[in-house]
């Protein structure tokens, strides 16, 4: 018995050996991104140190002020673009997931199904003709390509994972309301948004830093290097670096991703339950 | 009393659709008319510059006929395809199985493998993936430190694909996720009753974990194959398509045609051949799956 417990104790160490080493695996990289953004361009590479031989301080001066702009405006423009689609596409998503959980209509089944589907349309059929579209409109160059979809709730996988939450709730909590004298509006928006905060809060922060960290769509609907977001700047650094100023693209690089895994260890259990809900994407 | 309840239920039903309305409308501006002009597009010649005309199915011949990066950039992303999605699955599936042991401070972990998930298709991601594969980079500079040989990621053709399909793999966190929810879903008096039967822990694999999580592989399967065959960011930034173009992945050849060289109308038949690659591997799998899918219910889910 006590040899069997032996056995167990081992094999537990072994696993947490085995865990703790992928774990390293996994986020040394990103580890090795921040400190090499202290050490010196020729220490960059050929070296196996983590730890900067002489700590650079500059490179983040410098790399946040290289070029035309400096990050600060790529930083405000990303934020000028991230903020109001995380914000429409909660409104309007909480809008449409609570149409179809609570509501009986004329060919619900239908829409729902369509809905569903366009959660596995590629994007890169669409892409061309959405572009000549918002040409047409004179939306090129601006972050309406952007905005204006997420008002009109084209993130499928928002409206999913609401539905989701949303059929969680009782309906008694419906007809109570509607005896209290709610309506369907009010219902909406004082009993049932208070209860599913955690799916919008999930929501949000999915949305945020798919959208943050966008690149395609940037490229092809942003071509003002004034508009440009993070990403794009960060594309141009390391085309022009011409100089090889490899500590400030590294630094840069740390600074872009620095709001993704800030949230994410902040807010890291509605990552998770918001992924198992719904079972897509990443 | 009755035609009161119907009526009062009638009138709730319009109200659902105007909730739906915003999505019906982005649907059909977004999504259905765009859907719908690139087919149009891809019999025309449109090129935002020109006259646009009807020339039939020229593009679709020039691109079976006379576009040899067409061919080479198809092999390519079947190859990233049919190496990224599987390894990233397996890869998945396995360190799931083992956080599903009880141990403590999974939670720990699991945010761990899960954060490269969120950061994955970033930009600055693909810049770190540049530095870290270098020939002199971090992964030569630790082969070196160990006498192996240094290796070309970025600069053999034959590896460079790999080394993006790496950068996928590292990125396993959400799949992983997903088989974890599958995985507790599992009743554990099937496991009890097995140990009572003197099956082996292989045994009990095969026997229960796969089949009750077929559904779910399935699923993962199909989302993670559609999204890898539009990969875009990983090779464009760190390889730029190549080295000899060995990494010139088909939502490159479709931004080259399309917005570079402004030749919108080919790209739209680029677009749909591509679009009738992902229906068909997509109706495979779901004709497979009728083989190797369990559902409990008898698939009337």
């Amino acid at each position: 018995m006590s040899n069997k417990k032996k056995r167990q104790i081992i094999k537990d160490v072994l696993t947490y050996i085995f865990l703790t080493l992928l774990g390293i695996l996994m986020i040394y990289p990103l580890i090795w991104m921040f400190f090499s953004s202290f050490k010196s361009n020729n220490e960059i590479f050929g070296s196996l140190r983590l730890l900067p031989e002489h700590v650079i301080w500059d490179s983040f001066y410098r790399g946040w002020n290289s070029g035309q702009f400096t990050y600060s405006l790529y930083f405000k423009n990303t934020f000028m673009l991230v903020i109001p689609v995380v914000l429409f596409t909660l409104i309007s998503s909480t809008l449409v997931a609570y149409g179809f959980a609570r509501f009986t209509f004329p060919m619900k089944g239908a829409l729902f199904s369509i809905m569903i589907s366009t959660l596995m349309l590629p994007n890169a059929v669409i892409i061309i003709p959405r572009y000549i579209l918002f040409n047409r409109f004179g939306w090129l160059n601006s972050y309406k390509p952007f905005t204006v979809p997420s008002i009109f709730a084209c993130h499928p996988f928002f409206i999913f994972m609401l539905v989701q939450f949303f059929r969680g709730l009782p309906k008694e909590l419906d007809e109570s309301a509607t005896i209290d004298g709610c309506n369907s509006f009010t219902t909406l928006v004082r009993i049932h948004m208070p209860l599913i905060k955690p799916a919008l809060f999930s929501a949000a922060i999915f949305q945020f830093i798919w959208t943050w960290n966008d690149f395609f769509n940037s490229l092809i609907y942003i071509n003002s290097v004034k508009k440009y977001t993070i990403s794009l700047a960060l594309r141009m650094s390391l085309d022009t670096a011409a100089a090889a100023n490899w500590n400030e693209i590294l630094a840069m690089s740390t600074l872009a991703i620095l709001p993704s895994v800030l949230i994410f260890f902040f807010a890291q259990k509605y990552f998770v339950e918001g992924i198992a809900t719904t079972g897509i994407k990443g | 009393m009755k035609g009161h309840v119907n009526s009062k239920k009638k009138k709730r039903q319009y109200i659902g659709l105007l909730y739906i309305l915003p999505w019906i409308l982005g649907f059909l501006i977004f999504q259905l008319y765009p859907f719908i002009s690139s087919f149009i597009y891809s019999f025309t010649n449109y090129n935002m510059t020109s006259n646009t005309e009807f020339i039939g199915l020229k593009n679709y011949i020039d691109i079976f006929t006379k576009d040899s990066q067409f061919y080479n950039s198809l092999k390519v992303t079947i190859f990233y395809v049919f190496m990224a999605v599987p390894m990233k699955l397996i890869f998945a599936l396995i360190i799931a199985m083992i956080l599903n042991i009880k141990l403590k401070y999974v939670n720990f972990y699991r945010t761990i493998y899960y954060l490269p998930s969120i950061l994955g298709g970033s930009v600055a991601v693909a810049v770190l993936w540049r530095f870290l594969f270098a020939d002199s980079g971090l992964v030569n500079e630790i082969l070196s430190f160990f006498g192996i040989p240094k290796i070309g990621w970025l600069s053999n053709p034959k590896i460079a694909l790999f080394t993006i399909s790496l950068l996928t793999v590292w990125q396993f966190g959400s799949s992983m996720v997903i088989f974890l929810a599958g995985l507790k879903q599992i009743p554990k008096e099937l496991y009890e009753a097995a140990t009572v039967d003197g099956v082996s822990k292989a045994g009990m694999f095969f026997t229960i974990t796969l089949p009750l999580l077929t559904p779910i592989i399935l699923f993962n399967l199909i989302m993670q194959m559609i999204i890898a065959f539009q990969e875009f960011t990983g090779s464009f930034v760190i390889t730029n398509g190549g080295p000899m173009k060995s990494t010139y992945l088909y939502a490159m050849k479709l931004y080259d045609e399309g917005f570079l060289f402004m030749k919108m109308g080919y790209a739209s038949a680029l677009s749909w051949v591509l679009f009738t690659v992902i229906l068909v591997c997509t109706a495979l799998i779901f004709k497979s799956s009728e083989y190797w899918t369990y559902y409990e219910d008898g698939g009337q889910y």
